[in-house]
């Protein structure tokens, strides 16, 4: 029973990370119906100049405190990723809206595999220790359950993302440009939406929050590099797909579900399989997930869309 | 072959029997002329033969039948484990080469089918995602099933895999003629590649124009037409997935028997993405597009490894890309830039069979790509 309370502590955690990630993706999905293969290596370029910042700032303000310096270094990192989303769009993915889907996702295929090849450079191949300015040392157990603070704060920090998407997506000018231009391109820039403009902003804000969410991956595994993306990222696209592709509340509520089947499953694999399989399969959940959706319920949990674009 | 020769520039359209000779000669002469630069350019070469092969059958795939697959290479790792399960001390069987190398392909085939049966539904980029991971679990479980029995020897990989064995000839340990002079075995390698890369090319062209061919142009054109005139798209689907993959199995199998030794990180996604690549680089749908891409984007790298590493030496004193992030680079910059600029590749396909302005690639005016 503590190992299925402990399960699933850690699995909301994760899950809420593959949700922030899992927002870029359905957004993009959306407005585009394509899907943003480079998102995943956007929350890496997010975790990493994040960490970058950080040294920077402990090398030149080392007074600065713990929290001020985390705050920092995201914040230098959202931006970097807002301006890196929107040079994506504007340099890779414009250009092709209206060529066959095929060629746009290769585009991104290629841009994602541009990404990690940058960071290597830049970075090299070494796994990076993220500095753990929120304490990772556990607190006082509640129920023989385990928590970190920086697994509350990711929790905290997460929900509160999302209900600002909510509100910016349902509630202002912005937003309703975007359901606008989502539902269809033509129409929507022929009542005045500058289309070109509300698709990058799609890609600025899905980007951003791909860089908290890489602050937050690397806060909470302590380490960064190159290839940190490609799962988180292939994760977070099942996720978006489980919860309903294009459906911002179906992407958050499949993140979620997605890390507690994933940690829970990961719990139990070596009993279910009779000792087979052990934990070092926990990455297959995600695509067994995927694929299981995919051919019974393409349009996910809560999507409405009549999958033909499947 | 006449594809091939069409594709010189210059001569091909003029003189296409000329054309024909000159890439004949070229592909016999291939390996001598390489030599001159060193060995490791007959090596280069022989790899270059199984990435064409690679690349024929992901074209298959992908170019023909419009199935976006991200997760070949795993296709290639059936191909390869089953030729090293059968012919390795692993499990001390050592089948020869003739039941290894077609129980790999049928194997990689099966894969195919299986991989094929759950995703008939899907399209373009879900199918892509899903191929994807399918890969993925392909590599986890080849870097897991060591433990509780071991099966695959986990990340180390399978070693000693028997080489290359025709007719009671070892190919590995060369060809001896007469007391001083002795065919190095890369030599061999190259040539009984080359055999196997004409075949495919008369396999696949003959398959290209025969009534599958135009089923699976049909079905890349559009799904729900060819399925109106009568296509059984779910046969003619799994056909395209299983022929594809037994391509990659038949170059999985020769790749461990060159190789000597197969690990899951021969496998990865990057391979994937490479052999996608080729055929997007040299034009998706084309058989000669698809080869001189596959030659080209193995040669490039290669070429600037020993090109790129001592002007960097020299300019900055040291290594600063080193020759494996070059080739990411390579490809990175090769598959986007071709989209943006050149999205039918190098050499493009024509086809008689389908129309131009659906044809991956090719710009569309637009609403008929929805």
């Amino acid at each position: 029973m503590e190992t299925l309370l402990q399960q699933t502590v850690n699995g909301l955690v994760v899950g809420s990370v593959y949700a922030l990630v899992a927002l870029g993706y359905t957004m993009v999905y959306g407005i585009l119906g394509l899907i943003n293969f480079a998102h995943g290596d956007v929350l890496m370029i997010g975790a990493l100049v994040a960490l970058e910042a950080i040294r920077l700032i402990q090398l030149y303000a080392p007074d600065l405190g713990l929290i001020p310096t985390l705050l920092g270094g995201l914040g230098v990192s959202v931006i970097v990723c807002m301006a890196l989303g929107y040079t994506i769009e504007r340099t890779a993915y414009r250009r092709l809206r209206n060529a066959p889907r095929l060629a746009p996702l290769i585009t991104a295929i290629g841009v994602s595999f541009l990404l990690q090849t940058l960071a290597m450079i830049i970075w090299g191949r070494n796994y990076h220790t993220f500095p753990q300015l929120v304490s990772t040392t556990p607190l006082e157990p509640v129920a023989g359950v385990f928590i970190t603070p920086v697994q509350i704060a990711i929790l905290v920090v997460s929900a509160t993302l999302m209900v600002a998407l909510l509100l910016l997506v349902n509630k202002t000018r912005l937003g309703r440009a975007m359901r606008a231009t989502a539902e269809n391109h033509k129409v929507a820039s022929l009542m005045g939406v500058d289309t070109n403009k509300i698709i990058a902003a799609t890609f600025i804000i899905g980007s951003a929050l791909a860089a908290v969410a890489g602050v937050m991956f690397s806060s909470n595994y302590g380490i960064a590099h190159y290839a940190m993306g490609f799962m988180p990222g292939l994760k977070a696209f099942t996720a978006a797909v489980l919860g309903g592709i294009g459906n911002l509340g179906g992407a958050m509520l499949g993140g979620l579900l997605l890390g507690l089947v994933e940690s829970i499953g990961a719990g139990y694999i070596e009993d279910m399989s009779f000792g087979f399989l052990n934990s070092s399969y926990q990455d297959i959940f995600a695509f067994v997930i995927l694929g299981i959706v995919l051919i019974f319920r393409p349009t996910g949990l809560l999507g409405e869309r009549v999958a033909d674009r499947a | 072959m006449n594809q091939l020769a069409l594709a010189i520039p210059w001569l091909g359209k003029r003189n296409p029997a000329a054309a024909r000779w000159v890439v004949i000669a070229l592909a016999l002469a291939a390996p001598l002329i390489a030599v001159l630069f060193g060995k490791t350019w007959v090596r280069i070469l022989d790899f270059a033969m199984l990435y064409v092969m690679l690349a024929i059958g992901l074209n298959l795939v992908v170019g023909f039948a419009g199935l976006l697959d991200l997760g070949y290479i795993a296709f290639y790792a059936v191909g390869a484990y089953t030729f090293a399960f059968l012919a390795s001390p692993h499990f001390d069987i050592h089948l020869p080469f003739w039941l290894a190398l077609p129980a790999g392909a049928a194997f990689a085939a099966l894969a195919g089918i299986i991989l094929g049966l759950p995703t008939l539904r899907l399209r373009g980029d879900y199918l892509a995602i899903v191929t994807l991971g399918f890969g993925e679990i392909v590599r986890i479980f080849l870097n897991n099933l060591n433990h509780p029995i071991n099966i695959t020897n986990g990340p180390q990989g399978i070693n000693m895999v028997d080489p290359l064995v025709l007719f009671g000839w070892d190919i590995s340990q060369g060809l001896q003629i007469g007391e001083s002079f002795k065919i190095n075995s890369l030599f061999l390698y190259y040539y009984v590649f080359l055999a196997f890369v004409v075949l495919s090319i008369i396999l696949v062209q003959r398959l290209q124009i025969s009534r599958i061919g135009r089923a699976w142009a049909a079905i890349r054109d559009d799904e729900l037409a060819a399925k109106a005139i009568g296509i059984n798209t779910r046969n003619m689907k799994l056909l395209a997935f299983s022929l594809g993959a037994t391509f990659g199995g038949v170059s999985g199998g020769l790749f461990a028997a060159f190789q000597g030794f197969v690990s899951p990180e021969s496998f990865s996604l990057m391979e994937s993405i490479a052999v996608l690549t080729m055929i997007v680089f040299g034009g998706m749908g084309n058989l000669a597009g698809v080869i001189v891409g596959a030659l080209a984007l193995t040669a490039l790298p290669e070429i600037l490894r020993y090109v790129a590493v001592p002007v960097q030496q020299a300019l900055f004193d040291r290594v600063i890309l080193d020759p494996e992030v070059l080739r990411m680079l390579l490809l990175s910059l090769a598959m986007i830039f071709m989209m943006l600029l050149r999205p039918s590749g190098l050499i493009p396909a024509y086809s008689r069979y389908s129309r131009p302005e659906l044809v991956v690639g090719k710009q569309s005016s637009g609403e008929v790509a929805k």
